[in-house]
C-alpha cells in the first residue's frame, strides 16, 4: 500500500468545528511534550497539554491554541478532541495581557489562600495564547 | 339551533385559545434558536469522538479497561435502556414517539431491561407501569447543564462496571430538521466496533488496507488515556442525546403549536359563517312574523 501523502487534519473543540482540511504536517502539543506528525505516521492516540499546535501546507503554518483533550493519529489523518481550541485572530490580547498579569500577581505574593496550581495554569494559559497571538500578528 | 350568544361565546374562546397557541409558538420558537445552536456546535465534536473511540475498540482487547468490556450476550443478561423525553407536553407525537420505539425496544428484548428516565413524561409513562426503572431525572431540561448528563452518565458507568447490567442503550428523539425529528434506539455501551472496512467513505480509498487492525502507540500509557478517555466519551454521547432531545423538543412543540394556531384559525372561520347564518335567520323569521302580523290586519 503506498503511504500516504498528505494528512486530513480536523480539530474539534467541545463548543464548535475550527479546523478541517489537508495538511502536510502537524506538531501537537502532547500531556508528554510536543510531537511531530507527518503522513504514513503510525496509529497514535496521546492526551493532549496545553500550548500551541501548528500546521503547515505547503509553505503557510497555521498556529492553533489548545488546551487539553486527545489526540488520535492514523496514517492518513488526525483528529483534535480538544476542550479548548483557539484561532490567533479568536484571541483578545489586552485580556490575555490582563489575564498573565493577574496570575503572575497571585504568584509573586506568598499566600495560603491561593490555588497556587490554577494560578500557575492560568498563567501558562495566558502565556501561551499570547505567544499564538504573536505569531498571527508577525505573518500578517 | 344553538342561540347567537353562545355561539359568539364559542368564538371568543377560540380566539383566546389561539392567542394561547400563538404565544407558545415564539416562545418555542426563540428558545428553538438557542437549542438549535447547542446541539450544532456540540455535534461535531461528538460525531468525532464517536469514530475515534469506534477504532479504538476495534483495535484493543477487551480486557484492557471495564468500560471496554464486551460480554456474552445470554438471555439472563440485562440491558440499561436511557430514555429521553421532555418534561413538558404539547409538542405533538414528541413524547409519544420516543416512549412508543423504547417500550418496543423493551418488550421485544429477550434480556430484562432496566429502564434510566431522563424527563418527566417518561418518567410517568414507564414509572406507573411497572417497569424495572434503575433511576430517573426529571426538571433539567428548564436549563440543560453538563452536569446533568454526567450524573445520568455516572449511573450509567457504574452499572455497567459493576457487572449489572451488560448492555446500555440510549434511546432520544434526534433533532433532524425543525420539521422532523427521528427516534433513535442505540447502543452506548459496550461501545460499538467500526466495520473492518473504514465507516467512512471519504477516507477509504487511503485507509481500507491491513494497518486498519494495528494497535496504537499510546502517550501516556494506555490506562492512563483510557481512564481519560473512555468516561469522558460516555458523558459526551449522553450530553448529545440530551441536547438533540431538547432541540427536538422545540422543534416539535413549535410545529405542533403553529398546526393549532391554524386550526383555530379555520375553527373561528367555520363559527363566524355559522354565526352570521344563525343571526340572518333569526332576523328573516322577525320579518316573517311582522309581515305576516301587518297582513292578518
Amino acid at each position: 500500500m503506498a503511504l500516504p501523502t498528505s494528512l486530513q487534519l480536523h480539530i474539534v473543540s467541545a463548543d464548535r468545528s475550527l479546523v478541517h482540511e489537508r495538511v502536510d504536517e502537524v506538531e501537537i502539543p502532547g500531556a508528554d511534550g510536543y510531537f511531530g506528525v507527518l503522513p504514513g505516521h503510525t496509529p497514535l492516540l496521546a492526551t493532549l497539554g496545553m500550548g500551541e499546535l501548528w500546521y503547515r501546507r505547503g509553505q503557510a503554518k497555521t498556529y492553533v491554541l489548545l488546551s487539553f483533550g486527545f489526540a488520535e493519529v492514523q496514517p492518513d489523518r488526525v483528529t483534535i478532541l480538544a476542550e479548548v481550541a483557539e484561532r490567533p485572530e479568536d484571541i483578545d490580547i489586552t485580556r490575555a495581557e490582563a489575564a498573565r498579569r493577574r496570575a503572575e500577581e497571585l504568584l509573586a505574593k506568598p499566600s495560603i489562600d491561593i490555588d497556587a496550581e490554577k494560578a500557575r495554569l492560568a498563567l501558562l494559559r495566558s502565556l501561551i495564547r499570547l505567544q499564538v497571538a504573536t505569531r498571527a500578528r508577525i505573518r500578517s | 339551533m344553538p342561540s347567537l350568544i353562545d355561539l359568539r361565546r364559542r368564538v371568543r374562546a377560540v380566539k383566546n385559545t389561539q392567542q394561547i397557541t400563538k404565544a407558545m409558538k415564539m416562545v418555542a420558537a426563540s428558545k428553538l434558536r438557542r437549542a438549535q445552536e447547542r446541539i450544532m456546535s456540540a455535534r461535531p465534536y461528538a460525531l468525532q469522538m464517536q469514530r475515534v473511540l469506534a477504532s479504538l475498540a476495534s483495535r484493543v482487547d477487551p480486557s484492557a479497561h471495564p468500560l471496554l468490556a464486551v460480554r456474552e450476550r445470554r438471555p439472563n443478561s440485562h440491558t440499561l435502556v436511557l430514555i429521553v423525553t421532555g418534561d413538558k407536553g404539547l409538542c405533538g407525537s414528541f413524547n409519544t414517539n420516543v416512549i412508543k420505539g423504547a417500550a418496543h425496544f423493551v418488550t421485544e428484548s429477550a434480556e430484562h431491561c432496566r429502564l434510566g428516565l431522563v424527563g418527566r413524561k417518561g418518567r410517568d409513562f414507564f414509572g406507573r407501569r411497572g417497569f424495572d426503572v434503575a433511576f430517573e431525572q426529571v426538571g433539567l431540561f428548564q436549563k440543560l447543564k453538563f452536569e446533568d448528563a454526567r450524573e445520568s452518565a455516572d449511573i450509567a458507568k457504574d452499572l455497567f462496571t459493576a457487572g449489572e447490567v451488560d448492555r446500555v442503550m440510549l434511546a432520544y428523539n434526534e433533532f433532524k430538521s425543525v420539521m422532523s425529528q427521528k427516534v433513535v434506539v442505540a447502543q452506548l455501551l459496550p461501545i460499538s466496533r467500526e466495520e473492518a472496512t473504514g465507516a467512512d467513505p471519504a477516507y477509504a480509498g487511503e485507509s481500507a488496507g491491513p494497518a486498519g487492525t494495528v494497535d496504537y502507540l499510546y502517550e501516556p500509557a494506555p490506562q492512563e488515556i483510557f481512564n481519560q478517555l473512555l468516561p469522558r466519551y460516555v458523558e459526551v454521547q449522553v450530553w448529545r442525546a440530551l441536547l438533540e432531545s431538547n432541540a427536538a423538543f422545540f422543534a416539535a412543540q413549535m410545529t405542533a403549536m403553529d398546526t393549532a394556531t391554524k386550526n383555530s384559525a379555520s375553527m373561528i372561520a367555520d363559527l363566524t359563517l355559522y354565526m352570521n347564518k344563525v343571526r340572518q335567520a333569526a332576523i328573516t323569521r322577525e320579518i316573517i312574523e311582522v309581515v305576516s302580523g301587518a297582513e292578518a290586519l
